[in-house]
């Protein structure tokens, strides 16, 4: 296709992602090398016969007028991303310096937010996608082994999870576990122990979280994989039986070789996705045990007094941590791209 | 029977009762929710006995009858539910048909070129795809504030095309790739110029792919939270936000009900659509990993 035509083509989509994905990324990079300009601040002397006393005032007036001349605030370099909320240098070699094991550096650096925040979404993507690997593969080759009117009502009933809104499923999942709905109800009767809160505890809140993840993310791996195994040729899969091989060494030496780039693919999509978890934070009400990255952000940008510079550093250093996820995926289709065109 | 597909009764047992146990983990947080979306709270978030729930024993007391809608009543008349349903419904509608148009344009020229920047174009496109929503977000909120766009729904709409973009040409794109490229280009051989071959040759055989890409745009729409929460002005909210923000009332009693309620009336047309779309969003997730 000539350069002229592709380029009235694919026109519109690019520049709807020019304005709206690339550009806000430049204005996320510069709003987080600013900061607010700070209050101007009046001192007036009130003096009455027992003395004089100074009383600081902020002059709002003032105020305005320098933010209003100055909306993006003053250059701040890169103090936002060193500051206590986020990188926090200072608090970090602080620690590093006066703790004499790893385990008590880790408790300091667990009592600053964005690490906090950080651990969270690491251990979420962690373990959520590995689970939603195996759960889901065993979840194919069950239904591929159910007789053939029985697997179109499953595959519907399976997509609940995945396609209902990430919110309303969490919504759901979280009013049947607390205290008065059926599962957090039915855990006290058989734990025997009628305090039990699952949203008391980090350590719970946290499992809690993680079990809804795999939750909503199983039938994806499932639908990709039961579709793989369509493809994969019964001579093959007979072949192996002549040879002797039982049913777990079939599915261990013939089953996932075939469907290995599917666990790529599968693995991809879900460590995007399980990073940016958001959604089901707000739903369970999780804030105060559990944040992520992107519920930091949303944090800093809601209510009354937003701080943009604080959710724009975050979001940079979100942006890296998707970058160093994607590396390893990029490199690899950039080797093949190369390879294809040799 | 072939050899491959024998099994023994034990290990069927077990993947049946697998299989089923998964289904019921699946499906009973809905059907439950459902079900308790007809009571009144006591029941639903029984102090007692959750049993309560079942029987509707003060639903019984309050209203006379085991089933009440009073929480519908509630989230859609007095709390204006039915507002945010039709914001839902213009935004839906207008991101998913223009991610659509603009997709299947910039699909049919990706899946057609040869050069190496279309490659490029795809690359960045899935770091784009990647982007967590609100960091993007939070690079809106500043300009908009200052150019006023901030709280219509044509800017949640928008924004929700541009966020879409990435997914959509790589999903058209790959769907155009099964197009055979003798079809337009014969066309042109005949005279047609490449946009008459796209008008006339692809579109009147495109709608499947369409259709299925248009079903995921419609879910990202609709089950967005990070950009209709923070982009849309109280008066402009969508079902998911204000959904979300019934919770802040939630522990004023009964008013969970109207959360409730509304959160079932927001899954209702996502059971019709999986009803009616299942083999397209199949084909659909699996489009991308089968191709490669």
């Amino acid at each position: 296709m000539p350069h002229r035509t592709f380029f009235w083509f694919i026109l519109p989509s690019l520049l709807a992602m020019f304005l709206f994905i690339a550009m806000p990324i430049v204005s996320v990079v510069i709003q987080s090398i600013f900061v607010e300009p700070e209050q101007v601040v009046v001192t007036t002397q009130t003096c009455d016969p027992f003395g004089c006393t100074d009383q600081t005032q902020v002059d709002a007036e003032a105020t305005a007028k320098v933010r209003a001349q100055y909306p993006l605030g003053r250059f701040n370099g890169l103090g936002t991303y060193l500051d206590r909320n986020h990188l926090a240098a200072a608090d970090v070699a602080e620690a590093w310096a006066s703790s004499d094991s790893p385990g008590a550096f880790w408790a300091k650096l667990m009592n600053l937010s964005f690490y906090r925040a950080l651990a969270f979404t690491l251990t979420y993507t962690f373990v959520v996608t590995p689970f939603v690997l195996v759960l889901g593969l065993a979840v194919a080759l069950g239904v591929n082994m159910l007789p053939g009117v029985l697997k179109g009502p499953t595959i519907f009933v399976s997509l609940l999870p995945m396609i209902v809104t990430p919110l309303i499923g969490s919504l759901i999942l979280f009013w049947m576990i607390d205290s008065r709905g059926i599962i957090g109800a039915s855990l006290q009767t058989l734990l025997n122990d009628p305090g039990l809160s699952l949203k008391a505890s980090p350590t719970l809140t946290w499992i809690t979280l993680i079990i809804y993840g795999i939750w909503h993310n199983l039938p994806f791996a499932f639908i990709v994989f039961y579709a793989g195994l369509q493809t994969v040729p019964s001579e093959t899969l007979e072949a192996a039986i002549v040879d002797g091989a039982n049913r777990w060494e079939r599915v261990r030496y013939v089953v996932v070789p075939y469907i290995a780039p599917l666990v790529v693919f599968v693995l991809l999509i879900q460590f995007m996705d399980n990073f940016r978890v958001f959604e089901p934070i707000v739903g369970f009400s999780a804030q105060a045990n559990a944040s992520s990255l992107s519920y930091y952000i949303y944090n800093d940008l809601s209510g009354t007094n937003r701080q943009f510079n604080s959710a724009a550093a975050t979001s940079i250093l979100t942006i890296i941590g998707v970058g160093i996820l994607l590396a390893p995926v990029l490199i690899r289709t950039w080797r093949d791209f190369n390879r294809k065109r040799a | 029977m072939n050899i491959a597909t024998r099994r023994s009764p034990i290990l069927a047992t077990l993947a049946y009762g697998f299989v089923a146990l998964w289904l019921v983990v699946a499906a009973f947080p809905f059907l439950w929710t459902m079900w308790g979306s007809f009571k009144v709270e006591a029941d639903f978030f029984s102090l007692n006995n959750w049993m309560n729930a079942l029987w509707g024993v003060h639903t019984r007391a309050d209203t006379g009858s085991p089933f009440t809608g009073s929480g519908y009543y509630g989230a859609w008349v007095t709390k204006e539910f039915w507002r945010a349903a039709i914001n839902t419904g213009i935004v839906v509608f207008f991101t998913v048909i223009i991610s659509l148009t603009f997709g299947t344009l910039g699909g049919f020229a990706l899946a057609r070129s040869q050069h190496r920047y279309s490659f490029w174009l795809l690359m960045i496109a899935l770091v784009f795809r990647a982007m967590p929503h609100i960091t993007l977000v939070s690079g809106y909120l500043l300009p908009f504030f200052q150019w006023n766009l901030w709280g219509h729904l044509s800017t949640a709409i928008i924004v929700l095309v541009a966020i879409n973009q990435p997914f959509t040409l790589w999903m058209l794109h790959s769907f155009f790739l099964n197009i055979p490229k003798d079809l337009d280009e014969s066309a042109m051989v005949d005279g047609c110029t490449r946009f008459q071959a796209f008008r006339h040759v692809i579109i009147p055989v495109m709608w499947p792919g369409v259709i299925t890409t248009g079903l995921f745009s419609f879910l990202l729409a609709y089950n967005d939270f990070a950009v209709t929460a923070t982009l849309l002005s109280q008066s402009n909210q969508t079902m998911v936000p204000k959904i979300a923000s019934f919770l802040g009332s939630t522990y004023e009693e009964g008013k969970i009900m109207f959360a409730v309620s509304a959160v079932v009336s927001a899954t209702a047309p996502l059971f019709v659509l999986i009803m009616f779309f299942q083999r397209q969003i199949v084909s659909g997730l699996t489009a991308g990993a089968v191709k490669g």
